[in-house]
Formats: C-alpha cells, structure tokens, sequence
C-alpha cells in the first residue's frame, strides 16, 4: 500500500509542472494588461509604465519568469496579489473554507440523494419512477448552472421569500470565525438565530451547485447496478434467501460502487469550476468569486497560484480515490 | 409423497420478439436421499426448469405449472418472504461458475456466516464456529485462515468448495447443482462429485444434478431425466438407461460417448436443438432424427408409459418387439 501511495505521488511531479505552466502561461495569453487595469481611467505615462513593468519583472524574458515563479512555487512562495499585495497563500485559505463548505454540502446533498434515487431506478428498471427520475436527472445535469441559479432566486427568495438571495450568513450577526466554516463557527458563536441564518443562506447554493454531481452520480449509479445486478453471485445472494433489500444494498452496491465513486471524484472538478459561477452569483465569498475577480483585475499571482491551489486539491482528491478503490473491492488492492 | 413433486411445468420468456418457451411441460420428482440427474444439452431447459422451481428467474419469465410442492409448501402460492425462508434454507443451489458466483468484495467467510446468521440466527462465535466445521466437511484445508481470504485469493475448486459448504450450511433437505463441475478441471470434478455424493450420504438430502455430462452422470446420479428443447423425452434409472434407452435422442447421446465409440469418427447428433424461430410442429427431435417418420413430423408424441421410460417418442428404442424383430 506504501509503495502504491509513494508511486502515485511520483506521477504527481509531471502533473505539478504541467499545471505549474499552464496556469502561469493561461493568464498571459488573454488580453489585457494588468498594469493598465491597476491605472484604472486616469491612465499611466510611459515612464512610470516602464518602472512598474520592471518592478513586477514583465520587462524579463517569459522563461525567466516562468523560472522565477516555479522556484518561489517549490519553496511555498505563490507571489503576492498585485491589488492587494498580500502573499496568494494567505488570501487562498482565507477564501477556502467558504467554498470547501459549499461544496461539501453540495457533495454530500449530490451523494445522500444520487445514490439511492440510482439504485431504486435500477432496481425498478423500466417503471414510472426510472423514467422519471433518469429524465430528470437528464434535465439536470444540461441545464445551465447560471440560469438554474436565477431560476430558484426568483421562486425561493423573490416570489416566495424563504430564502436570502446572496451572502452567508445575515449581516446582523458578528462572531470570531476561529474554523471559516461558517456552519461551524455560528453554531460556537452561541448567537442566537446564528446557525439557522447560516443554514438558509447554504440551501440554494448547494441546490444548485449539487444538481450535476447529483444528476450524474444518480445516472452512474443506475447503471453501474443495473450491470450488477445481472452478475452471478447476485443470484448466489438470491439463492442463500437473502432479502431483496439486504442484496441490492450490500451485495450489489458494493460492487457498484466502484464506477460511481470515480465519478464521485472527477465531479469533484466539476464542484469547483461549478462553485466559481455559484458563488458569483450568491456572492458567496469563497476561492470561485475570488478568482473570478482576480482575473476581471488580471491579477496574475493570484489568478496562477489560485489555479494552481485547485489544481493540486483535485489531484489529491483523486489519489484519495485511488485509495479507496482498494478499500471496496479488495480484488484492487492486490496489485 | 417425495420431496419435491413438480407437474406440468412451463416457462415462457418475453423476448423482444415474441415469446419463447424455455421449458414445456415437465414433470419431475425427487425424493429424500435420492440423486437425480437432468442431463441434456446447452438451451434445453435443464436450469431454468430448477431456477423458476428455486423462484430465480428474471421478471421476463413466466411460470406455469399445475403442481410444485417442495416439503409441503406450495412453491406457487408461496409469498415471497416465505420462500426466502426456505430458499437458501432447505433448498439450496450451487452453480457452474464458482469464481463469478461468489461475491468478490467480501471474505468467503463473511458470505457463510451470512447466511448462517440470516436462516439461523447464530450468534457471532457460533456462526465462526460453525463455518469452519462446514469447511473441514467440504475438505478446505486451513479453514480459520481461509475464512478470510476473498474469492479471487484462491482456486476454482476451492470456489468451489465454499460455494457447497454455503449451500449444505442449512443443511438442505434438497440441493440442486448446476453443472458443478463444468467450470473445473477433471481431477478437481472427481473431487467435487465425491464430495457431493459423501454429502448426500451423510445428510440424507436428495441432491439434483443438472450436467450436460453423461461420464458425470455414470458416476454419480441414481436416476436420469433426459431433457431436449424444454421437454422431458426420457426418464430411467441410471443403469437401464445405459443399457437400454427407449428415446432416439438418448441413444444419440450415449452414441457419441467418446468412451463407447467404434469407429474412426466420433458420431454426433447432426443439427442443432431448435430455438425460438425453428421449433418443428411434431416431435421435437424429429428434424435431427434418423428413425424419424412423417407421422413424427406432423404430430407431438405423448410419453409412453415407465416401462418405457416415459420417453416421448412414437417408435421407442428398445422394446422387446424391436429387439425380437
């Protein structure tokens, strides 16, 4: 198992350059030039133009520069923000928790909802409730996140009122946040109202950042059951008299499972880039909105080092995934 | 009043094109103690007729019978948490392919303690203790270390092995085996059948043989029912039906025994059994029969009585006229 782990960090280093580079070289290819943007209307005389140019090194050639920021990467140092000139490091996991929150609900809301919803529509192949839950789990997963979004603001919180349209948390309250996540931090806090304030600013985020995952775990899940449930030692199971219940939720599910949890861990891709436009919109103030703004500001640290930070999450992720393949069907693990 | 009494079973399958007739009117009985053998080739129905008995089949099929009676329930009318009470129980089955028919995320002893938890209530220490006597009966060497291992950590065989020591854990008043040993080499088979046979020696259960196998049968089974195309055309002890079977198509089958043959040339049985599309109006194996007649190939022969094996043939083999003429 040691040796799997240390192997698949090795196939860690090529990945990390790559995305090293290809972060650093995205942000550069737009147009737009972040000295101009930091001038703002008043605009910015040549001369001073040269100096700020020589001061943040665009004046060097692109290697050199690549060369300078994949040195600061290997020893920590990400560059600090040319707005706010706090290192990247520190604004990264100042915004983390918030969107490492969101996506954990919506995670959890796409996994407690997708796979049961995929194993009763394979159970009940062909039936009303199949078709139904498959067809809309199709509408879900093509339906634009943005417009998905608007959709349930105008319902929920226009029409309807139950919920706040953007934030996390009502502006009336005010407590230390020691974890950043707020679900967290308001339950400590004492405050009275403070949780469930926090609780109804997450529902609509996490509705609409979960439906993909969720559609498309529910839709893997069916599949990866139905395939299952053909197999020979689920007859065995049904022979041994065992309950119908008992058999599609252990012995068809575990070895379902496998399937589903890759999906599990490449939406967790999809759950980032998902939050960027989420959190937009919900103003919600985690990594996606920061990013987003970065770029608008063409904030080259900390559209790069952002990138970067993300891209490793995912990595991570995915060797977790790896690992749990081994857990579940112990046939992995020998390899 | 044996054990198991079936009458008249049919079972259709809804296919995309139209239905199709898996099994056709077989009746079949087996007592306590007793082995019988269904023997025929790929597609005659020999599982399905056992699998609709077990209530295994997938929902495409229907089945019809006049009687199936297993140890007085009525397998018709039996609700379905009562027949999971007695499948897995006192009816249990083993299958052909004992890698893919035990489940690879669990340790084969998680899967025999399961069942011996769910039919028998057993307590933890209990079901450990009882799983690795089961083990030592089937002949797995090592049984505490084995209990743990997953399927694909050992052989066939030994697959095998679990698989009967998770169906024998009940201890079944009937076990049905389905082509057991196909999947193995011949040495392991030889084993295999012993142990099936020591097994019904010493817990007096009537044991179901479905094999395609006629060496198999030789060795093993009391009594044979010969299956063809979803229909029974011949019933025997085994000897007698050796000696002298009354229907073409066991004769047929006996003929192209490698260890009977004559000649040069092996002989086979020309054609194929018909499918869903080709099934001839008369007799059955009428298309591939060389005694055939137009009389076959317009009318179905009823069977004939049991002094003729209750073959369903117009011109059975073997009777005392043939033989005098």
């Amino acid at each position: 198992m040691l040796n799997y782990v240390l192997s698949r960090l090795l196939t860690f280093v090529p990945t990390f350059f790559g995305v090293t580079l290809i972060s650093f070289a995205f942000i550069r290819v737009l147009p737009g030039d972040p000295i101009i943007v930091m001038a703002g209307e008043r605009g910015v005389s040549q001369e001073r133009y040269d100096q700020l140019a020589a001061q943040f090194g665009f004046d060097r050639p692109m290697y050199v520069q690549f060369w300078e920021y994949f040195t600061g990467v290997l020893q920590g140092d990400l560059g600090n923000s040319f707005v706010t000139k706090k290192p990247v490091w520190d604004e990264f996991f100042a915004l983390f928790p918030a969107t490492l929150e969101l996506s954990l609900c919506a995670m959890v809301l796409a996994i407690v909802l997708g796979l049961p919803a995929g194993v009763i529509a394979a159970v009940n192949r062909g039936k009303f409730f199949d078709r139904a839950l498959m067809s809309t789990a199709l509408v879900g997963y093509s339906m634009p996140i943005f417009w998905w979004a608007l959709l349930l603001i105008i319902v929920f919180s226009g029409n309807l009122g139950w919920t706040p349209v953007s934030g996390r948390i009502d502006l009336l309250y005010y407590f230390p946040d020691p974890t950043g996540f707020m679900l967290i931090d308001s339950l400590a806090s004492g405050q009275k109202g403070a949780f469930w304030s926090a609780i109804r600013h997450l529902i609509l985020p996490t509705i609409v950042l979960g439906t993909i995952p969720l559609a498309v775990i529910a839709r893997q899940t069916r599949s990866a059951m139905l395939e299952v449930l053909g197999e020979d030692y689920v007859r065995t199971a049904r022979a041994k008299g065992m309950s119908p219940g008992r058999i599609n939720s252990i012995h068809a599910l575990r070895n379902a499972l496998i399937p589903v949890i890759t999906v599990i861990g490449l939406s967790v891709g999809t759950l980032l880039a998902g939050a960027i436009l989420t959190e937009t919109i919900f103003s919600w103030p985690g990594i996606g909105k920061w990013m987003v703004d970065s770029i608008f500001r063409r904030d080259y640290p900390v559209v790069q080092g952002g990138l970067l930070l993300i891209a490793v999450m995912v990595m991570i992720v995915n060797l977790t995934v790896d690992m749990l393949y081994g857990l579940i069907n112990p046939k992995i693990r020998k390899r | 009043m044996s054990l198991l009494r079936i009458r008249n079973l049919s079972v259709d399958f809804a296919t995309a094109s139209g239905k199709f007739r898996a099994v056709d009117g077989v009746d079949q009985d087996v007592n306590t103690g007793e082995i019988l053998a269904i023997v025929g080739e790929s597609g005659s129905g020999k599982s399905v007729s056992m699998l609709a008995m077990m209530g295994l089949l997938p929902w495409t099929a229907t089945v019809t019978a006049d009687e199936m009676s297993f140890d007085g329930h009525d397998l018709l009318t039996i609700g379905k948490r009562e027949r999971r009470r007695v499948v897995g129980k006192d009816l249990a089955m083993i299958f052909q392919e004992p890698m893919s028919s035990l489940n690879p995320c669990f340790t084969v002893g998680w899967q025999i303690k399961e069942t011996l938890r769910v039919h028998l209530g057993l307590s933890r220490k209990a079901c450990h203790a009882r799983a690795v006597e089961l083990f030592e009966q089937v002949g797995i060497p090592d049984p505490e270390r084995r209990l743990s291992a997953f399927p694909h950590q050992m052989s066939g065989g030994m697959n095998q092995r679990v698989m009967i020591a998770m169906a024998i854990a009940c201890k079944p008043k009937l076990l049905i085996a389905d082509e057991p040993t196909t999947a193995l080499d011949v040495t392991i088979q030889a084993q295999i059948l012993d142990l099936l046979t020591s097994l019904r020696d010493d817990n007096g259960m009537g044991l179901v043989l479905i094999t395609h196998d006629m060496g198999v049968v030789a060795e093993t089974a009391e009594r044979v029912s010969v299956q063809y195309a979803g229909q029974k055309i011949e019933e025997q002890p085994v000897l007698p039906l050796f000696q002298s079977p009354h229907h073409p198509y066991t004769a047929a089958l006996l003929d192209a025994l490698p260890e009977r043959a004559t000649e040069k040339h092996l002989p086979t049985i020309p054609g194929m059994v018909p499918g869903q599309f080709d099934r001839p109006a008369g007799c059955l194996f009428s298309p591939r029969c060389k005694y055939a007649n137009s009389k076959c190939k317009a009318e179905q022969p009823a069977p004939q009585g049991p002094e003729l094996g209750h073959a369903r043939c117009f011109y059975p083999l073997n009777t005392d006229e043939r033989i005098a003429s």
